[in-house]
């Protein structure tokens, strides 16, 4: 048997079919229309998030872990009582501590940072001096836009050398001859060598370590020339503080070794720090973070998406039966003629399966467009992925046998004499 | 498999029993029917309602099956197949006619004519030719693009008269051909089939007009599910 071209001669049959009640075929397709809709839009919504957060991560190293200080909460409401100095956070020897006793750690950045005025000629503008090494730069990987970064020999010798960010170089610069410029940091001259992009955005809960109005220098030099105690004049009172790193950045070998690493970091840290001033970030937790926040998606998603397929399903069902019911005279004919009960069968499961597959292929359309909207007016990135495609045109078409079974079966299994009979 | 082409008997009924049980009540609608029809003849059933006429044309059309007794069609014993034999029975060696025309109403002139080909797994040209050779035949080739719904009557009976021979059927089966069509338009569908019996067409018709009748050159007449008499 040709059975090709009785596929081919059955989808036209269905076609008709559907055509001849038009409203009616397309409030049929509407539930499956609006669930594979909105499965693909949610999914790309999902894969926009996630990778967006991935993305960060990765802007931050997801191997790095990232120490800060801060000053002890206890600190601060004794500032109102006109304590002199505080004194708190990271230490120079956590610092050659932790490089030096944990094995899992390659390497370990140590930063000095401060907010400093910086004049270039009549121009001036706040900036951030980060005091560091060069692994900074190994750690916080940013693409260099001009001269070089800060070397080895630089923080060995103190040299009184900058890297600004693009942003900085902007608005302080201007145009002029970039690299080999003179800045005034506060009160001293330092030789811009280098430019460097950066990232100022925060991902998550996380900021970034750097920001566009940073300007690199070798951390002895920002030691020998701004020391570690800093004066603040805040409501009236000067308020002193001696901190000797505001940050230690490492990074560790693995990541699988990323939360053992912190705890040894963390135990280490506690011997010397009686007071909580400091606290660690891991960025790796942010990953651990998307993905658990992706799998409740994703339940939340299928849930949404079962019932609303279920409800289609429910709706091609109702329709189809009610056909079957409508055209049991042609049924009779049919079988009057010779069809078999499989040919009916096939028939109506066509039917079905034509209306379930032009619903989903015009669920893909909105599923398409919905997320294009969503980035269009929110700016939220998403991401439509060939899988959600071929899963949604799967679901379309389990949902037309599923639910197209059940009326065909029906059809198939009426007596052609009673069906002849059929007003 | 006996039979085939060379029987000389395209209907040989034994002793056909069908019996409903309707509540407790027991109804024979046939209550023990034997008849021969050679092939080429043109048989008329007539009876008073409830007779059996329609229980005899549907096993006779292989749409059901006897209680008991024996049905040869063309030489094959059908009185014991399952469904899917009986339909292919009915494509290939039957042919329907009905009072109420029966035609698929969204398919065209053509493709109603070429349905039982169309199962028969003929392939979509030939079955055009064929559809067209048959509509020209029962004098519908100008119609083969209409829906039923655009005929009269009579053209859509000569439609199923067209769809019925599609198949070169062994054995034609009509239930009241004219029982919803007008005096003239009845002579002619009439002229139709006789013509059909000129050209070699067994043909069996259930009819309770006499004069509808009188075109078949033979009549069984029922009576309480018995054959009554035949002439
Ligand atoms: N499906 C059925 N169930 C029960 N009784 C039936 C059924 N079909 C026919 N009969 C009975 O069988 C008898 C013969 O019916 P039928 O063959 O339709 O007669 P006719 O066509 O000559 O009017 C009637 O008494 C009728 O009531
Ligand atoms: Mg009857």
């Amino acid at each position: 048997m040709a059975h090709l071209s009785i596929i081919k001669r059955n989808i036209k049959l269905g076609v008709k079919n559907l055509l001849l009640h038009k409203l009616r075929s397309m409030l049929t397709m509407l539930g499956l229309v609006f669930g594979v809709g909105s499965v693909i839009a949610m999914l790309a919504i999902g894969e926009g998030a996630s990778e967006e957060a991935l993305s960060q991560i990765r802007k931050l190293g997801s191997r790095n872990i990232i120490i800060s200080s801060q000053k002890p909460a206890e600190e601060n409401s004794l500032a109102n009582n006109n304590v002199r100095m505080s004194v708190y956070g990271l230490l120079y020897d956590d610092y050659r501590r932790i490089s030096e006793t944990i094995p899992t750690i390659l390497k370990t950045v140590p930063v000095k940072s401060m907010q400093k005025p910086c004049r270039y000629g009549k121009r001036h503008m706040d900036l951030r001096i980060v005091g560091t090494t060069e692994k900074w730069f190994d750690l916080v990987q940013r693409n260099v836009i001009a001269g070089r970064i800060i070397s080895r020999k630089d923080v060995d010798e103190m040299a009184s050398v900058a890297v600004l960010t693009d942003h900085g170089a902007r608005k302080l610069l201007a145009a002029q001859n970039v690299v080999g410029s003179t800045i005034r940091l506060g009160g001293n001259a330092y030789e811009v060598i280098g430019i460097v992009q950066t990232e100022s955005e925060s991902a998550g809960t996380m900021q970034m370590p750097d920001t566009d109005v940073d300007v690199y220098v070798p951390i002895s030099t920002t030691r020998l020339h701004y020391g570690d105690i800093f004066s603040q004049r805040k409501q009236g009172s000067d308020i002193r503080e001696q901190v000797e790193l505001h940050r230690i950045i490492v990074e560790v070998d693995n990541e699988r070794n990323v939360k053992r690493t912190a705890a040894a970091i963390d135990r280490s840290l506690s011997i010397s720090h009686k007071k909580q001033d400091y606290y660690m970030d891991v960025p790796l937790a942010l990953l651990r973070q998307a993905r658990a926040t992706k799998r409740t998606f994703s339940i939340v998603l299928g849930t949404i998406a079962g019932i609303s397929l279920l409800v289609g399903g429910i709706g091609i069902m109702n329709i189809m039966l009610a056909t079957v019911t409508e055209r049991t005279r042609e049924i009779g004919i049919r079988r009057a003629i010779g069809a078999k009960r499989r040919h009916i069968v096939f028939q109506f499961l066509i039917e079905t399966l034509v209306l379930s597959i032009i619903g989903g292929v015009t669920g893909i359309g909105m599923g398409l467009f919905i997320p294009w909207v969503v980035t269009l007016t929110t700016g939220m990135p998403t991401i439509v992925t060939a899988y959600s495609l071929i899963l949604s045109l799967g679901i379309s078409v389990s949902v037309g046998i599923i639910f197209g079974i059940y009326p065909a079966m029906r059809a198939s299994e009426l007596d052609p004499i009673i069906a002849l009979r059929h007003e | 498999m006996s039979g085939g082409r060379n029987c000389e008997h395209a209907v040989e009924v034994k002793d056909l029993r069908k019996t409903y049980i309707v509540g407790d009540q027991q109804v024979n609608a046939l209550d023990g029917v034997s008849a021969q029809i050679r092939k080429g003849e043109f048989w008329a059933i007539m009876g008073a309602s409830g007779s059996g006429k329609s229980t005899m044309l549907n096993i006779l059309g292989c749409l059901d099956r006897p209680t008991s007794g024996s049905y040869f069609l063309d030489g094959r014993d059908v009185s014991k197949m399952d469904d899917a034999n009986l339909s292919d029975i009915r494509l290939k060696y039957l042919g329907f006619i009905f009072q109420s025309f029966n035609l698929i109403p969204q398919l065209t002139v053509a493709e109603n004519i070429a349905l039982p080909l169309y199962y028969q797994g003929v392939d979509e040209d030939e079955s055009i030719v064929r559809a067209k050779e048959l509509a020209s035949m029962v004098g519908l080739s100008m119609r083969l693009d209409h829906k039923p719904t655009q005929l009269s009557g009579g053209q859509q009976q000569r439609v199923a008269i067209a769809r019925a021979l599609s198949n070169d059927p062994v054995l034609i089966l009509a239930d009241e051909p004219t029982g919803n069509l007008d005096s003239a338009t009845s002579i002619e569908i009439m002229s139709l089939l006789s013509e059909m019996n000129k050209r070699g067409k067994t043909i069996v018709m259930v009819t309770h007009e006499p004069d509808i009748a009188e075109y078949a050159a033979h009549r069984l007449v029922m009576k309480d599910g018995r054959v009554d008499r035949i002439s």
